[in-house]
């Protein structure tokens, strides 16, 4: 197994999957909080449909890791209730495709009720699971919603890439008093990461970027699996004479404008990368952004590198021609560079 | 009973008068449901309701200045004017609102429920919904965890007859709400909800049940909404004769008029000093809805998310 080395080494830390580093997260909230619960289809007995919740039913027992039945909309409902009835509920959906069955639950009822009750109605609730396309899996359990729940004031929307990102934010998501949606990958749960930090106490703020790979020419930003392709990008940019920076989103919603736009003042280009689809995306958003921030700054216009805009195909060569690929990146980088 | 219907009929005035604006359902007619459950719940049930909720509000004891200020959109109302008339909470009463998603507050009922059970701190949630929600599917889905796990939780089919202009008949196959948990095993009955006491007496089994840790309970109350579904309903869907049989022959206050004076022995001057008592809180209420000030226009932006980690 290949152990992805990521930005300064810490003798602090350790390797492993991001799988073994959500579960890790959770059950340190768990321990640390007796009103930390989790709940969603197949966490208890079956340890987890990919193994997330793996031993946890063991240590915490059936009160706080329950196995619910296959009703998304009922069980996100009554997860938002316990919230408001003073429990820390992380639901697990089996994937957030799934979530469109309690979309309603989570904007109408968890997003929206500290602002309806003037402040009263607190939610502190994660929703959390894998998100995007896994492989091929076809249209209905492939999608982003990065974007969907980004728009929503209320809610904060978090995506990690490594092991110790996953880690460190999903116990700020469990400690943080409203509600999160937490995006993670199938893909790469089975990944390892040498940055997972063993320390129960540390937790990484939401609402901060990070700078995978710094670099002057042009500004890369992605989130999730994507910053995985977007560093294989500027490795092979680099071979080609263009130093390309990579910022690791990790929080959608709040976005960290600040150092992107710190970073499009350094570079003068942008290529936004992000899975789904491409029409109010997170690029577009981006894209305005920098209009709005940073518009003196750009050498050319900003590139979007999304997911081609169709429901995910089923066949091997479609569903790779709808996915950002690395070449996708690089040819991006070399437009706004003018070196196509 | 009497407040929450002079309360109502205080608040159409002002949805007349344009101090109210946008959604306004009144409860008039459904008073005795909400005043019986209330009179046996303890200090740590929870309840919550839908969008009908001013009745709620005030048989849970909150504070009618506060809602109708926020009726009328003034910071002094329980939501700062924010949340408006479906959507109105109070932790200290917890009244967990006031929600205007048909059948969305079941499952998060069945939520506050969850945790009464996982605090142990032997509360029951009073959930309540309407006739027309009780064809949504998440009430299905909150039967099932529900009964599954034990929640206590009692279940409140408000059946007023109509789903805003759809009856009951067009609505809804089978016309038992309170059947419908056979398949999950939750007992439940059908009640008048037009007489106090009867709900009363069926509110008290019910909660009984579910605080002893037996479970969820459904209680179908038979009750009649006298104004249209909201404001802007002229209820055109049913006779006037069917509404005046309702008010003549099953007003819920006219009913407990009677069990006061007949059976509780109370006296007629003792009546009217409640009733002249209840003119004056209502009248204070509207004078406080018309006098609170707007919210500032610095609060568009606040309440949108918690600050910091509220772990203790």
């Amino acid at each position: 197994m290949t152990v992805e080395k990521t930005a300064l080494p810490n003798p602090g830390l350790t390797s492993m999957t991001v799988r073994e580093a959500l579960r890790d997260g959770m059950a340190e909230e768990m321990r640390r909080d007796s009103t930390v619960f989790l709940m969603g289809e197949e966490v208890a007995e079956y340890n987890g449909a990919y193994k997330v919740s793996q031993g946890l039913l063991d240590e915490f027992g059936s009160k706080r890791i329950v196995d619910t039945p296959i009703t998304e909309h009922g069980f996100a409902g009554l997860g938002v209730g316990a919230a408001f009835g003073g429990l820390r509920p992380i639901v697990e959906f089996m994937t957030f495709n799934f979530s469109m069955q309690a979309i309603d639950q989570i904007i109408n009822s968890a997003a929206k009720t500290l602002y309806m009750s003037g402040g009263q109605m607190g939610c502190p609730i994660v929703f959390r699971g894998p998100n995007g396309a896994a492989s091929r899996v076809g249209a209905q359990h492939s999608h982003c919603y990065a974007s969907w729940y980004a728009h929503c004031p209320g809610l904060k929307v978090v995506s990690p890439y490594s092991a110790g990102d996953a880690k460190a934010l999903l116990k700020a998501a469990i400690r943080d008093p409203n509600p999160v949606i937490f995006l993670e990958n199938e893909l790469l749960y089975g990944h390892t990461f040498d940055d997972v930090s063993q320390d129960p106490d540390y937790v990484l703020p939401i609402g901060q970027a990070l700078i995978r790979r710094p670099g002057k020419d042009v500004t890369i930003t992605a989130f999730s699996i994507m910053v995985g392709k977007a560093l294989e990008a500027a490795e092979a940019l680099a071979e080609l004479g263009i130093d390309a920076e990579v910022i690791d989103l990790r929080s959608i919603r709040p976005l960290d404008t600040e150092t992107i736009v710190r970073s499009v003042m350094k570079t003068n280009r942008l290529v936004s990368v992000e899975e789904s689809w491409p029409f109010a995306g997170i690029g577009s958003e981006i894209a305005a952004l920098m209009m709005e921030h940073a518009f003196d700054y750009l050498d050319a216009p900003v590139f979007r590198v999304t997911g081609a805009d169709v429901p995910m195909p089923y066949a091997a060569n479609l569903e790779h021609l709808a996915l950002p690929q690395v070449a996708d990146i690089i040819e991006a980088a070399k437009a706004v560079c003018y070196k196509s | 009973m009497l407040l929450i219907r002079r309360f109502e009929e205080r608040a159409a005035q002002l949805y007349g008068m344009g101090l109210i604006a946008g959604f306004c359902h009144l409860y008039i007619g459904q008073e005795a449901v909400v005043v019986g459950i209330q009179s046996i719940l303890q200090p740590q049930d929870t309840i919550i309701t839908a969008y009908r909720d001013h009745g709620h509000m005030l048989a849970a004891g909150m504070d009618p200045k506060g809602v109708m200020a926020e009726l009328t959109g003034r910071s002094g109302g329980y939501s700062k004017g924010k949340g408006g008339s479906m959507h109105m909470f109070s932790r200290e009463k917890n009244f967990f609102g006031g929600h205007g998603i048909v059948g969305a507050q079941v499952p998060i009922g069945t939520g506050l429920a969850f945790a009464h059970k996982y605090k142990a701190d032997k509360g029951v949630s009073i959930t309540s919904m309407g006739d027309g929600a009780a064809n949504q599917g998440q009430v299905y889905e909150s039967y099932n965890m529900a009964s599954l796990w034990k929640l206590p939780v009692v279940f409140i089919v408000e059946n007023n007859h109509y789903g805003m202009g759809t009856s009951q008949e067009r609505s809804s196959a089978g016309p038992n709400y309170y059947g419908r948990g056979q398949g999950w095993n939750i007992p439940g009955e059908k009640v008048d909800g037009m007489v106090y006491t009867a709900v009363k007496e069926a509110a008290a089994r019910a909660v009984d049940h579910a605080r002893a840790g037996k479970g969820p309970y459904i209680l179908e109350m038979d009750t009649y909404r006298y104004r249209g579904h909201s404001m802007s309903d002229p209820a055109k869907y049913r006779s006037k004769e069917e509404v005046e049989t309702v008010k003549v022959d099953r007003d819920p206050i006219d009913h407990f008029r009677i069990y006061m004076t007949k059976t509780l022995k109370i006296s007629e001057d003792k009546i009217k000093k409640i009733e002249d008592d209840i003119k004056v809180v209502v009248l204070e209420a509207v004078e406080f809805s018309k006098t609170s000030p707007e919210p500032d226009p610095s609060e568009l932006y606040t309440d949108i998310l918690n600050e910091g980690n509220a772990v203790t």
